[in-house]
C-alpha cells in the first residue's frame, strides 16, 4: 500500500520532470573511478563550505546593519546580544578560511594528476573563474564589518586599479562611489557580497560540475576510465550499471557508482574535516590573527593606518607578488598575471601524459618548487616588507613565474613513464 | 501558413535591424546601472574646505585634520630638517615637482608657502595607505635622513618635503592640497587664494 503510493508518487512526478533520470545521471549511475585517493576529498568539501557560508551568511545579514555608522557596532550585537551570533559569525568567518584551504588543496589536486588537460580544460576554466569570484566575494565580505583591516585592505585594493593608465583614477571614483572608501563603498560591497556573487559562485558551481560529467571525472593515474565500445572484458567492466549517456557508446572500466560508494567516502571526509573546522571555530576562531585580524577589532579610522597591515592569509602569495615589485603599475600587472597565467595552465602543459605519477623528475621538481614558492610568497605576504625579504619575494616571484615558463618548454618533448591499461592501487 | 517564397534578403536585413535595434537597447538600460556607481550628490557636495589653527604647533609636530574624508598632515619643519631637503634631491624620484602633484604656488624647494610648514595629503601615492611620521627614526630607513615618513604597506618612503625616494614602489610625490593663509596662524584647506 505504502508502497505504491511512493512509486506511484515517484512516476507522477517523473513524468514531469526528470528527477529520478537526473538522480541516476549524475549519483546512483555516475561512473567514478575506482583509485580515488583523500586529495579527491576536497570538491565535496567545497560545497559543504559553500552551503556553510550561505546558510550562515543569511542568517547574518538578519542581524547586520551595512551602513558606515552602524556596521562595526552591528557585528559587536551579534557577538554580545545576538543568541548563538558568535557561533554563527565565526562558522562563517572560519568558513571563509576553510574554503581557500579546502579549494586551494583541490586546485594542487588537479595540478600534480593534470586534470586541467584536455578534454577537461574548461573544468579548469570553470574552477578559475570560481577561485576569482570567492576571491572577490572574500575581499567585499571583509569590509563588512568596517575595521581597520576592513578599511585599509579595501583601501589598498581598490587603488590597484588605479594602476591602470588612463582610465585608473576614474575607475576607482566608480568602485568606491566616493573620494574615499564611505558608506557607499560598504553599502554596494554588502550588495555584492550577500546578492551577486553568491548567486554568480552558484551557477560557476553547476557549470563545474556539468562540465566535470561531461568528460568524465579523472583519476590519480591520469588514464581515461572510458574505452571504444565492446572492447573491454567483463570483467574490466564490472557488475555495476551506470547511465546511457556514459554506456552507452564507450565501455566503462573500472569504475564504480558514485552512489552510494563516493557519497560514503566523502561522509569520511566530512567528517575528518569538521573536526578541525570545529576545532578552529571552538578554540581559536581567530586563527592566531590570521583569520581575524587584530586591527581588525577597531572601528575603521580612515586618518590612520595600522602599524602594519597585511591581507589575510589566502591572499597573501599574490600579495607579496605585488609587494616584491618596486614599481607601481608593473607591480599591478604581475600581481594580476599570477593570476590570469593559471587560467592557461591547459595549455602551457604540453604534454600527453596527465598524472605526476607517470611524469618527468623534471616535472616532479617543477612542481615541487612551484609550491615551495608558493608558499613562501604566502608566508612573506603577512610579514613586514624589509630589504631582505623583498629580495627573497623577488626571487619567489620568479620561481612562481618559472613554474609556467619552464613547464610550457621541457612539457612538449617530455620522457615520461609508459603507462598503464588499467587503474592502479598505490 | 503562407507558401509565399521566402525572400532571404528582405529576411537578412529585417534580423540585423532588430538586433541593432535591440543591442541599442540593452546598451541604453545599462547606463543606469553603471552610473548608479558613481559619486552621488551628496558625496560630491561633502568637499568643503576646512580651517585649521596652527598657533599651538610645536616645531617637528604633525597634526592631522579631515579634508573630504582624506588624512591631511599639516607639519612643523625645523631649520634643520629643511637644510636637509635640499641635500636629498640624488635620491628622489621627482626632486623639482615636475609631475603635477602640487598647486602652482607649492611647486617649490620645499613644496610648500612657508618652508617652515608643510602641508600635504596624507595618502600614499602607491595604494593610498597612510605613510607614519618617523621624526627621528627615518634613518633605519634611508640612512643619514633623520625624518621622513614611511608607508607601513609596501615600504614607500617620502622626505619632509614628502618627495618621494627612489626604488620605491610609489611612483609620486605626495599630494599638496589646495590651500592658503587666512591670517598667520590659520590655514584653510580646500580652496586657492582668491577663490571663493
Amino acid at each position: 500500500m505504502l508502497n505504491k503510493l511512493v512509486t506511484g508518487t515517484l512516476d507522477w512526478i517523473d513524468a514531469r520532470i526528470p528527477m529520478t533520470e537526473t538522480w541516476n545521471k549524475h549519483l546512483a549511475q555516475y561512473p567514478t573511478p575506482v583509485n580515488f585517493n583523500f586529495w579527491y576529498f576536497f570538491g565535496s568539501l567545497a560545497m559543504l563550505v559553500l552551503v556553510n557560508q550561505i546558510l550562515t551568511g543569511i542568517w547574518l545579514t538578519m542581524h547586520y546593519n551595512p551602513s558606515a555608522e552602524g556596521a562595526f557596532a552591528s557585528i559587536e550585537y551579534i557577538m554580545r546580544d545576538v543568541p548563538y551570533g558568535w557561533l554563527l559569525r565565526y562558522m562563517h568567518s572560519t568558513g571563509a578560511s576553510a574554503f581557500f584551504v579546502v579549494i586551494y588543496l583541490h586546485m594542487f589536486r588537479g595540478l600534480i594528476y593534470g586534470s586541467y588537460q584536455k578534454p577537461r580544460e574548461l573544468i579548469w576554466i570553470f574552477g578559475m573563474f570560481i577561485f576569482l569570484a570567492l576571491m572577490a566575494e572574500a575581499f567585499m565580505g571583509y569590509l563588512l564589518p568596517w575595521g581597520q583591516m576592513s578599511f585599509w585592505g579595501a583601501q589598498v585594493i581598490i587603488s590597484l586599479f588605479g594602476a591602470i593608465p588612463v582610465i585608473g583614477d576614474d575607475l576607482t571614483l566608480w568602485i568606491r562611489g566616493d573620494y574615499v572608501i564611505s558608506g557607499a563603498t560598504l553599502n554596494r560591497f554588502f550588495a555584492l557580497h550577500v546578492i551577486a556573487l553568491p548567486l554568480a559562485l552558484v551557477v560557476l558551481v553547476f557549470l563545474h560540475i556539468v562540465a566535470l560529467h561531461e568528460v568524465g571525472s579523472n583519476n590519480p593515474d591520469g588514464i581515461e576510465i572510458k574505452q571504444k565500445k565492446g572492447t573491454a572484458s567483463e570483467e574490466a567492466k564490472g557488475k555495476f550499471t551506470f547511465h546511457k549517456q556514459y554506456s552507452g557508446k564507450k565501455d566503462i572500466i573500472d569504475a564504480i557508482p558514485f552512489h552510494p560508494y563516493f557519497t560514503v567516502k566523502d561522509i569520511m571526509g566530512v567528517c575528518g574535516f569538521l573536526l578541525f573546522f570545529c576545532a578552529v571555530i571552538f578554540f581559536m576562531p581567530e586563527g592566531g590573527g590570521y583569520f581575524l585580524e587584530a586591527p581588525n577589532f577597531e572601528p575603521a579610522n580612515g586618518l590612520k593606518t595600522p602599524e602594519h597591515i597585511a591581507p589575510v592569509w589566502y591572499y597573501t602569495p599574490f600579495y607579496a607578488i605585488l609587494r616584491a615589485i618596486p614599481d607601481k603599475l608593473i607591480g599591478v600587472v604581475f600581481f594580476g598575471g599570477s593570476i590570469v597565467i593559471l587560467f592557461f595552465l591547459p595549455w602551457l602543459d604540453r604534454c600527453k601524459v596527465k598524472s605526476i605519477r607517470y611524469r618527468s623528475w623534471i616535472h616532479k621538481v617543477n612542481i615541487a618548487q612551484f609550491i615551495v614558492c608558493f608558499i613562501v610568497l604566502g608566508v612573506l605576504g603577512a610579514l613586514p616588507a624589509t630589504p631582505l625579504l623583498t629580495i627573497i619575494a623577488q626571487v619567489g616571484t620568479i620561481g612562481y613565474f618559472g613554474f609556467f615558463i619552464a613547464l610550457w618548454l621541457y612539457s612538449k618533448n617530455e620522457k615520461t613513464k609508459p603507462l598503464p591499461t588499467r587503474l592502479t592501487f598505490k | 501558413m503562407s507558401n509565399a517564397p521566402v525572400n532571404s534578403g528582405r529576411r537578412k536585413f529585417l534580423t540585423l535591424t532588430t538586433g541593432v535595434v535591440g543591442g541599442v537597447g540593452a546598451v541604453a538600460v545599462a547606463v543606469p546601472f553603471v552610473k548608479s556607481w558613481s559619486p552621488s550628490e551628496k558625496a560630491k557636495a561633502a568637499g568643503a574646505p576646512v580651517a585649521v589653527d596652527i598657533s599651538k604647533i610645536q616645531p617637528g609636530q604633525l597634526i592631522r585634520v579631515e579634508w573630504r574624508g582624506k588624512p591631511v598632515w599639516i607639519v612643523s619643519r625645523t631649520q634643520k630638517i629643511i637644510d636637509e631637503l635640499a641635500t636629498l634631491d640624488g635620491q628622489l624620484r621627482d626632486p623639482g615637482s615636475e609631475e603635477p602633484q602640487q598647486p602652482d604656488y607649492a611647486a617649490n624647494a620645499g613644496r610648500s608657502l612657508k618652508p617652515e610648514i608643510f602641508i600635504a595629503v596624507g595618502l600614499c601615492t602607491h595604494l593610498g595607505c597612510s605613510p607614519s611620521y618617523l621624526p627621528d627614526s627615518f634613518s633605519e630607513q634611508v640612512e643619514g635622513v633623520e625624518s621622513g615618513f614611511f608607508c607601513p604597506c609596501h615600504g614607500s618612503k617620502f622626505d619632509m618635503a614628502g618627495r618621494v625616494f627612489q626604488n620605491v614602489p610609489a611612483p609620486l610625490n605626495l599630494v599638496i592640497p589646495p590651500h592658503h593663509y587666512t591670517s598667520d596662524t590659520t590655514i584653510l584647506i580646500g580652496l586657492d587664494k582668491g577663490d571663493a
